[in-house]
């Protein structure tokens, strides 16, 4: 099977679309001719045509309202906001509009939009290009929010995100873009072909949205997180030498609690982390729930790793970020309580 | 003293509650005087059209200029008939609002030209994305009344299931969007439908509506950008009715000449139209749906008009403006100088009127009767209480259907 890193996994998902739905249009800022500045479109505006995919004018709010009078008249848009951490000027149009176009109209109109943003840190992006801004958007209703972690997953979310009949906001780690990381900053590159994840098909598949995928089983703690810190959290367990099991959330919303609950029932411990900051983070929504399902399992308190209450810094990035050395401290530290 | 510094300023209106409005300064184009370019003409020489006043009913009321859109006598009695329904209609609900049986209402008293023409100068299959004062368009493509008067008392008949304050409707089968609370969401929106429906190389054109005091909003500029960027066949139509609640149009308008200047910075063909010469409104938006239809691309146009009423069933505009001020604005009442028109073409009398006046009346009374069959707001029937946490998403998903669970609907 061929192997792909997750931008050529996208790219090729993208081209899936375009070529069965001749509804499916993709823009954004350099998203056109240039093939955007991470790649991701890379010849597919060459393939398909102008009128398929195209530059858009640098203004996320025309962006996402744009993609909703398209899709509202019909279309499959897959829009692209550059970085995560610019997607605000367009979050009226998200929460007000896209969200709530079929609920509003009882169904008469619906918006099947896709926003593609590359989120997180790692990267030296300081604060602009570095956020993790999903919880903001776990909090609208009407809108899924996916955060694939390896290419075959980025590959098969993405085109269910577009063939879905709701809007999805589809984060894209871009530390992981060129393969995983394990948290430790100076730690060599490693590549996706490497990686049984790196195998892409070239045709057409799906994983299924609202589904978590068990990526290390274990018995004595569970780990709850998505996108680059599934490779953090797995690679931390192995050094601890603690056996825990890793659910990689991959949609955030709606998230998948039956996997989440069966797993914590069975290990009666159990970590979230995310890179966001911690305070109304998404992980405090899921410990909420975890605390409400599974009470009576739970032999510690439910323990949380993220990024602090601060904007994301530049120079101390390697103490903000959520590393090997915080979670093997919070693993040590749920397994003594 | 010298005046050459920097100097903080904030707009004002010329008259204020006490002070006795008068007009007789302000220089507005006269009707028939201004030129009807080719509607292919380039965007950036529209510029007197812009400045200007596009008029064809005069102080006569008798039709004259270029932009006389010759509409038979027929079309002419019909679109009366929407108007003085719209009217109608609007007297009622505020009737309603007042007696408790609905929640909010908001009123078009004298803008109902800008609805009823251009929804009769498009087509039906021509999309629109309007905001809440706009029910003359409803009116004009010919929705049920019951119908809007059950979504307004959001009883079981409400095609938006109770979802949605008054007035915020939507009605797919008339290409009619959905209204949203949110102040010129819609004017990007309408772009991106009109670059669907060109993808889709479908004939059909847009056309949105937002006030003049939302043309202070981003999503106005996003709306002339997006469309003078693709060149979107769209119509974007800024009813300046002179207030946005309690601000006056100079709020938003700021050092701008017009409203419709602010077209040309994007190249758009920009319009000044009578918005209460049904004519005018008809014939200009015939030309921009040419222009869009033919691949000229976007037009703004702005109506120039007034809020007769009160902006909502929340407001009382004798606390910011004088009330005798809608009673002298200049350009008169829409329906009166249409009315008087066809009377001066011997195609109306005041019996007629009056005649027309009873039937809708009657027409809106027994539609009021069904509507309230179907329930109210607070005696019911309403949607059925599940349906709340449906259309979320397609479908719902486990947390909808445990909440509907716990509410034990």
């Amino acid at each position: 099977m061929p192997t792909k890193n997750m931008i050529q996994a996208l790219n090729s998902a993208m081209d899936v679309v375009l070529d069965r739905d001749d509804d499916v249009v993709i823009f954004g800022e350099d998203a056109g001719y240039f093939g955007g500045v991470f790649g991701a479109t890379q010849g597919l505006q060459k393939k398909y045509g102008l009128d398929r995919v195209f530059d858009a004018p640098i203004n996320e709010a025309a962006i996402v309202a744009m993609a909703i009078g398209m899709s509202a008249k019909g279309l499959r848009p897959v829009a692209e906001i550059q970085f995560a951490d610019y997607i605000f000027p367009g979050f009226d149009q998200v929460v007000s509009e896209l969200s709530r176009i079929r609920y509003r109209s009882a169904g008469q109109f619906t918006t099947p939009v896709t926003i593609r943003t590359p989120c997180g840190g790692g990267i030296r992006g300081g604060q602009t290009h570095s956020m993790s801004p999903e919880a903001f958007f776990t909090h609208i209703p009407g809108v899924k929010v996916v955060m694939p972690s390896n290419p075959y997953d980025a590959k098969g979310l993405l085109i269910a995100s577009v063939e879905s009949d709701d809007p999805v906001i589809f984060f894209e780690p871009k530390r992981i873009y060129n393969g995983p990381f394990n948290g430790v900053p100076d730690a060599p590159l490693t590549s996706w072909a490497t990686h049984p994840k790196g195998e892409v098909p070239d045709e057409h598949y799906t994983v299924p949205l609202g589904k978590a995928e068990i990526v290390r089983a274990g018995s004595e703690l569970t780990i709850v997180t998505y996108g680059t810190l599934v490779h953090v959290a797995q690679s931390a367990a192995e050094k601890a030498g603690i056996d825990a099991e890793i659910i990689d959330l991959r949609t955030i919303v709606p998230y998948d609690m039956e996997t989440i609950a069966a797993s914590v029932n069975k290990t009666g411990r159990v970590i979230v982390a995310h890179e966001a900051p911690r305070t109304s983070g998404f992980g405090a929504e899921l410990i909420a729930q975890i605390q409400e399902e599974c009470f009576y399992a739970l032999e510690a308190p439910v323990a949380r790793i993220t990024g602090w209450d601060t904007p994301y810094p530049h120079a101390h990035e390697w103490a903000y970020f959520p590393g090997q050395e915080r979670f093997i401290r919070t693993m040590k530290t749920v397994m003594e309580a | 003293m010298s005046t050459q510094q920097s100097r903080f300023h904030v707009p004002a209106p010329p008259f204020r509650p006490g002070d006795e409005p008068d007009f007789s300064n302000l220089d507005l184009q006269k009707a028939g005087e201004a030129k009807r370019p080719d509607p292919l003409i380039e965007g950036f020489e529209t510029r007197d059209l812009a400045l200007g006043l596009i008029g064809v009913l005069d102080h006569n009321h008798q039709a004259v200029g270029e932009w006389d859109p010759k509409l038979s006598p027929e079309a002419m009695r019909e679109g009366l008939s929407h108007m003085v329904l719209t009217r109608i209609f609007d007297d009622r609900m505020l009737k309603l609002q007042r007696q408790g049986k609905m929640s909010f209402y908001m009123k078009s008293l004298g803008e109902e030209a800008i609805s009823v023409a251009a929804a009769m100068a498009l087509r039906d299959s021509d999309m629109l994305f309007p905001s809440y004062r706009q029910q003359g368009l409803l009116i004009a493509r010919g929705r049920h009344l019951v119908d809007m008067m059950c979504h307004c008392i959001s009883n079981s008949r409400d095609n938006l299931k109770g979802r949605q304050l008054p007035v915020h409707y939507a009605w797919k089968e008339g290409n009619f969007f959905t209204i949203s609370g949110n102040l010129g969401t819609q004017f990007p929106q309408a772009v991106g439908w009109a670059m669907g429906a060109a993808m889709k190389g479908e004939d059909q054109v847009t056309a949105s509506w937002i006030g003049d005091g939302t043309t202070a909003e981003g999503d106005f500029h996003n709306g002339l950008m997006l469309a003078s960027t693709y060149r979107a066949p769209v119509i974007f139509n800024v009813v300046n009715n002179q207030w946005a609640i309690s601000m006056y149009q100079g709020i938003s308008k700021g050092e701008a000449p017009t409203f419709a200047a602010k077209g040309l910075g994007y190249g758009l063909a920009s319009l000044r139209v009578d918005g209460n010469d049904f004519l005018a409104v008809h014939g200009a938006t015939q030309w921009a749906a040419e222009r869009a239809r033919k691949g000229g691309g976007a037009t703004v146009m702005e109506l120039y008009t007034y809020r007769a009423d009160a902006h909502s069933t929340s407001d009382d505009p004798t606390k910011y403006r004088p009330k005798t001020e809608g009673q002298i604005w200049p350009l008169g009442d829409p329906i009166e100088r249409l009315k008087q028109h066809l009377i001066g073409l011997g195609e109306w009398d005041e019996k007629r009127h009056q005649a027309l006046e009873t039937e809708m009346t009657a027409l809106v009374t027994k539609a009021y009767k069904e509507a309230e069959s179907y329930g109210t707001l607070h005696d019911g029937p309403l949607a059925p209480t599940h349906s709340m946490f449906e259309d979320v998403f397609a479908e719902p998903d486990w947390r909808l259907r445990r909440q509907r669970q716990d509410l034990g609907v």
